[in-house]
């Protein structure tokens, strides 16, 4: 049977023996946080991979993306071909004052135009502000960290591993011809030597054909 | 008789403890209480580990503006923090820190004298509860009101031992007659003052009437900026005479292992260890409810001062 009021000398002894050990709290304005490269603080654009697709917007649960664009015609790259037309971005924008951080539309970017930084400190006074146009969404990508590095024991990326499949074949090729051509005399030319262009998309698409 | 100058400095005296003491029980409970919690208590006023926190916080309470509710009863409503605060000044002039005549005043019947004059301090309490116009602050009032009745018993009966121990009702002269053995003989009576005396504080986890999660504030709940500031400098200054209080009369005052001239040391040690004590508690124990309070007031409190009572008469016959 525990003595009558050890329960309250036990509270005390707890307590006592907090005080004497240091506090694990983090003095977030003096030191800032250890953030994991991927912490979701705010999205950067890196408007050159922009494309102007509007997937983002689309999927955008909360619709907090901006886009306005218009289409530009080039002028035909040989004579006599059909002119280009190209979308030209005039505004990308991203409301954070709606935004969710659900980061779908860096999910969805086909082109790699948008990217978590983990910046967090950019609360403003005006509701307004927290609408970051394209410059700011510009700055912002200059503080995405580098991805971190693979596992060692990681496959390899397949668009690594579709590069050596291709680089290894197209050398291989040109080693037979090179073979042949001794075999066969200097009059023949080398046969696909190199200008196959379906050669390296090919067997990527083999490649993740084959992964499904 | 003591000369003009003598009684102004010892006035001085007096009163630069009221105001500086309660300030550094203020700043420890801060300290104390976060490490006790694990977290960081204010830290930014001042420099070194916030040690101006008090002080801003002072600043802050002054420039708040002053509200009387309407329907108050004005007057009572803003007598009542000067109420709360002033008995615990004139206590702590009768309380002895050192050897001798280091006192404001010796006061032949100082126990009778210091415990009437901290009932008064009740008073404010109930006149801010029954005079904001406010049902909480009415609630809180009279729960002050039935705490601060049941708990005045046992802190009386208990005092009560230590005057018939020493045969005096003098603080310095219990203080005369005290000797270490009285330390385990006074020993409940010690436990049973001291419990009671939180329970006058409204000190956690006697902190019923001031419940912040049933009754807002209690009684406090309508005053703002500096009257604010008064009751809650009240409460630090009560913590400071309770502990020195019980300090004196249960745990020798400034008898220490060397007797010098330095007891006003000990005293002081003595009393900064009990008001240590009462941040403890309350960061310790949850929150005691009404008829909980009022139980241990009845059931526990009151027996086992009648109980030391009854150890003291003992003892004291015997040893004659």
């Amino acid at each position: 049977m525990p003595v009558p009021g050890s329960g309250l000398a036990k509270g005390l002894a707890v307590t006592l023996r907090t005080m004497t050990r240091r506090s694990v709290t983090a003095h977030y304005p003096d030191s800032l946080p250890q953030l994991p490269p991927r912490s979701r603080g705010v999205i950067g654009l890196f408007e050159e991979n922009c494309t102007v697709c509007m997937l983002c917007a689309r999927e955008c649960p909360d619709w907090c993306i901006y886009i306005d664009s218009h289409k530009e015609t080039m002028p035909a790259a040989t004579p006599g071909g059909r002119e280009r037309s190209r979308n030209v971005l005039d505004r990308f924008a991203i409301d954070f004052a709606l935004c969710m951080y659900c980061g779908i539309c860096i999910d969805v970017c086909p082109f790699d135009a948008l990217f978590w930084s983990p910046e967090f400190e950019y609360a403003e006074t005006d509701i307004r502000d927290l609408t970051h146009e394209r410059d700011k969404l510009r700055e912002w990508m200059w503080t995405v960290p580098e991805p971190p590095p693979l596992d060692p024991a990681a496959e390899e990326p397949k668009e690594l591993g579709a590069a050596h499949k291709a680089a290894d074949k197209l050398a291989a090729q040109q080693a037979e011809s090179e073979q042949q051509a001794e075999s066969d005399g200097e009059s023949e030319p080398p046969r696909e030597t190199g200008t196959d262009p379906s050669g390296p998309s090919a067997t990527a698409r083999d490649e993740q054909e084959g992964d499904r | 008789m003591m000369d003009v100058a003598d009684v102004l400095w010892r006035l001085l005296a007096v009163l630069l403890a009221f105001l500086l003491l309660p300030l550094i029980v203020g700043q420890a409970e801060h300290k104390a209480m976060a490490h006790m919690q694990g977290r960081v208590g204010p830290m930014y006023a001042g420099g070194f580990h916030g040690w101006a926190q008090l002080v801003a916080d002072g600043v802050k309470f002054a420039q708040k503006e002053d509200i009387v509710p309407s329907g108050a009863d004005r007057r009572v409503f803003q007598l009542a923090p000067a109420i709360a605060l002033l008995p615990y000044l004139i206590v702590l002039i009768a309380i002895p820190v050192g050897k001798g005549d280091a006192v404001g005043q010796v006061v032949d019947a100082g126990v009778f004298f210091v415990l009437a004059v901290m009932g008064v301090g009740v008073l404010g309490s109930l006149m801010g509860g029954w005079a904001s116009n406010n049902k909480f602050s009415l609630l809180g009032g009279l729960r002050t009101a039935a705490q601060l009745l049941a708990y005045e018993l046992p802190m009386l009966l208990a005092a009560a031992s230590v005057a018939m121990a020493a045969g005096t009702l003098s603080l310095p002269g219990i203080l005369d007659a005290w000797q270490w053995w009285w330390l385990p003989w006074q020993i409940i009576g010690g436990l049973v003052f001291f419990t009671a005396g939180l329970a006058e504080l409204q000190r956690p986890p006697f902190d019923a009437p001031v419940a912040d999660s049933e009754i807002i504030f209690g009684a406090y709940t309508e005053y703002t900026g500096l009257r604010f500031a008064l009751f809650l400098l009240a409460e630090y200054a009560g913590i400071v005479v309770l502990s020195a209080l019980t300090a004196v009369l249960f745990l020798g005052g400034w008898h220490g292992p060397s007797d010098s001239e330095l007891g006003w040391v000990w005293t002081l040690l003595k009393t900064a260890v009990l008001a240590f004590v009462v941040i403890w508690l309350r960061v310790s124990y949850p929150r005691l409810r009404e008829d909980q309070i009022q139980r241990v007031a009845w059931t526990v409190l009151v027996p086992l001062a009648l109980l030391q009572i009854a150890l003291t008469g003992v003892v004291k016959v015997v040893i004659q």
